[in-house]
């Protein structure tokens, strides 16, 4: 069960290898959670990300889960619901893509879209099903700032992160009053703590349902803006941050950095125009 | 029988959660609805005026009990009360108060339920005098897993279990309560001040007896010289003597309480919750100390005053805004006092906004495997749960109170550390090893149950 300050005791963290996810474990593992799930496909960095947390002194475990086989989300996630509560899902897993490749393979652009968006879909409406059966938890989606307005240089991800973000919105409304809160979160370009990389150098990573690092390549021409740059810049740790202040006051949205809120309102109504022509 | 879906809080209006409210008319109904829970279980829930989650079941069922609420029998010679548990402590005083009798125990509400005080073990202003509630308690009658009824009397292992087993041993369907005798509805209140901690401490311990209630106003926001000043009341139930002569006329007639709020009220939840923050929380004490006197005695004050002067203002756990709070209260044995300087010092350091913090000496503890109170020093404090780090706050304030052998209220509990629970309170294995027996299949479960594996 959460506790007064909505720090949760169990979590399934979807896309388990993802860096925002794995910070936000080991920060609440600092309040009161006991037990995480990992869920992502098989991979040496899965098991490693588990012997961390378990370091640090939670029980942990694994399970087998791909993003993209939507037909095995109900079995394999209905499974770790009948062993105990969940009080916290975390939707951590999203891929950023190749913009210009996929322009040229629609396959891979699809792969993108399907991971992102349709492998959500399953796996959150699945998710949020069993935590209205319990009656209570929460459930935290990754989206982006990507997804806020389609820019020329990452529209495809973004797209897939605009579609995430509105359905996790209806979600939220859906499941009002049900006991199960709904948050989206928005990071902008998540630099990885402690590496100084550049954002086309960031999220190369591309297998479905392990990586993390939401937002982090889709949005790095964001960090091309001068002014921007050094404040509207975040890392794993502070999305962690966010998502555990998020939970204390039953926020529906978050944003990280949170002057982006700001900017991104700004942004969003500028008129196509001269929004083409801004380097962002 | 009605049923909806509802998502439920305690009064700290934090953590809710969803389940389905049964409202059961008569025993039958009761019992149905308990041998009818799903694999969530079920508890009952009287009005809601407990802190924390006790009395909420994430996705199973809650047994409202307010409908079954008739009083049965009373025997005006020797004060016994017969009735059932959704009987408000409300509306008992407004039946018996006029016959001359008064609720032996009662915290700081009136609105709670006769089966929530005995499943939470209440203590109020008089503990050191009368103990807790189930110490008046004769018998009770208690449906448990298997869809029974047992009537259970003092001194047997589910009499224990269930005085401040926090419904987890089954639904309390009616008690057999003795209640005090009582001359006026007035009381009689001596009042003076307590300039820092020690001087408070002092003055309750050197107290006469001759009070049956006691307790004191903590300032929490003073610091310095004048860390833990307070202002400090003793009450006892007036004798007719000292009433003015208009008064002795009808001596039993002066508790004209507030009706019970609605459930939904007309107020607007718009409080902010930053309105009440540090600075007006100061300002407010500072106001309340200097406005006591330094020294009366014999003012006489109404009952609802006096035991409960926030039942006056509706809903009033809205004043910490859309966040909720945190009821902390904490008891310490005697010889601990310096566990009770230090906290009360890193308080008052951190500048927590508290808004009323409360002192009580406890008397003797009660057989109840989990009852909260233990011979020594008890402080109960409301903190808003939106104040950043408070969480890890309270765990070190707990940490240092399970290290002198206290404890903290479950009642009242909505962010306990389950490992820290087994060493304040030491029967917990007790208490567990009776539930595993007495309801192997889980039909009794609360969100307090989950979160600390009671």
């Amino acid at each position: 069960m959460k506790d007064a300050f909505g720090a949760p005791q169990s979590l399934l963290v979807l896309g388990g290898t993802s860096e925002i996810g794995l910070a936000t474990a080991r920060r609440l593992i600092a309040c009161r959670t006991r037990t995480v799930w990992l869920a992502g496909r098989p991979s040496p960095a899965l098991e490693s990300a588990a012997a961390e947390l378990r370091g640090r002194g939670a029980y942990v475990r694994t399970v087998d889960f791909d993003a993209l086989d939507t037909q095995s989300h109900e079995t394999t996630l209905g499974k770790i619901f009948t062993e105990g509560d969940i009080d916290m899902v975390l939707l951590a897993f999203g891929i950023p893509g190749d913009q210009e490749r996929d322009e040229e393979e629609p396959l891979s652009a699809v792969r993108v879209a399907q991971t992102n968006y349709t492998g959500a879909v399953s796996a959150g409406l699945v998710c949020a099903g069993a935590l209205q059966a319990q009656g209570h938890g929460s459930l935290v989606v990754l989206s982006s700032v990507a997804g806020e307005r389609a820019r020329r240089a990452d529209f495809i991800y973004g797209s897939s992160k605009a579609g995430l973000d509105a359905f996790a919105q209806g979600l939220g409304d859906a499941l009002h009053g049900t006991g199960v809160h709904v948050m989206v979160v928005r990071p902008g370009l998540v630099r990885p703590a402690g590496t100084a990389r550049s954002g086309a150098a960031a999220g190369t990573d591309t297998r479905a349902g392990t990586d993390t690092r939401a937002g982090t390549a889709a949005v790095a021409p964001l960090a091309t803006i001068p002014f921007t740059r050094a404040p509207l810049v975040t890392t794993p740790e502070a999305v962690a941050a966010a998502i555990v202040t998020g939970l204390r006051r039953r926020s529906e949205t978050v944003w990280v950095p949170g002057a982006l809120r700001a900017v991104m309102s700004a942004l969003r109504h500028v008129p196509r125009p001269l929004f083409r022509r801004l380097p962002v | 029988m009605s049923v909806d879906t509802v998502s439920l809080t305690g009064w700290g209006r934090t953590a809710p959660t969803t389940a389905l409210r049964f409202r059961p008319r008569s025993y039958e109904e009761a019992a149905a609805t308990v041998r009818g829970c799903g694999p969530r279980g079920s508890i009952a829930r009287g009005l809601g005026r407990s802190h924390g989650d006790a009395a909420q079941n994430a996705g199973g069922s809650v047994l409202d009990m307010t409908r079954l609420n008739r009083i049965r029998a009373f025997d005006a010679g020797s004060g016994v009360v017969v009735c059932e548990a959704g009987v408000s402590l409300h509306r008992l005083m407004e039946v018996l108060l006029p016959l001359g009798w008064f609720v032996p125990v009662t915290p700081g509400s009136r609105y709670i339920t006769v089966g929530g005080a005995i499943g939470s073990d209440v203590h109020g202003h008089n503990h050191r005098a009368a103990g807790s509630f189930s110490r008046h308690v004769t018998e009770f009658e208690l449906l448990t897993a298997d869809g029974e009824v047992r009537a259970v009397r003092p001194g047997t292992p589910l009499f224990d279990a269930t005085a401040g087993g926090m419904g987890l041993t089954g639904v309390i369907l009616s008690a057999t309560l003795r209640f005090h005798p009582v001359k006026t509805s007035l009381m009689s209140v001596d009042t003076e001040r307590a300039t820092d901690l020690d001087d408070l401490l002092a003055r309750l311990t050197a107290g006469g007896r001759r009070h049956r209630y006691e307790s004191a106003r903590v300032d929490l926001t003073s610091r310095g010289r004048a860390t833990g000043r307070a202002v400090l009341t003793r009450g006892e139930h007036a004798s007719l003597d000292t009433l003015p002569a208009h008064a002795r006329r009808a001596p039993l007639s002066y508790f004209r309480p507030t009706q019970l709020p609605a459930a939904h009220s007309l107020v607007p939840d718009l409080v902010p919750g930053g309105l009440l923050g540090r600075t007006s929380a100061a300002a407010l004490a500072e106001l309340r100390y200097r406005r006591a006197p330094r020294s009366r005695t014999g003012e006489l004050q109404r009952l609802s005053a006096f035991l409960h002067p926030l039942d006056a203002v509706p809903h009033w756990n809205r004043i910490h805004g859309h966040g909720g709070f945190v009821h902390y209260e904490f008891a310490v044995g005697h010889g601990q006092e310096e566990t009770l300087h230090r906290i009360v010092r890193q308080i008052s350091q951190r500048r927590c906004p508290s808004f009323l913090a409360v002192l009580r000496r406890f008397g003797a503890s009660d057989p109840g495997l989990l009852s909260f109170p233990v011979p020594g020093w008890a402080l109960a404090l409301d903190l808003p749960a939106s104040l950043p780090g408070l969480g890890r706050f309270l765990d070190g304030l707990d940490e240092e109170v399970a290290a002198a052998g206290g404890r903290v209220c479950l009642t009242n509990d909505s962010r306990l550390r389950p490992d820290v629970l087994a060493a304040m309170y030491p029967r917990l294995s007790e208490f567990r090893a009776l539930r595993a027996e007495l309801d192997p299949n889980g039909a009794f479960r609360s969100d307090l149950s989950r979160r600390l594996s009671l």
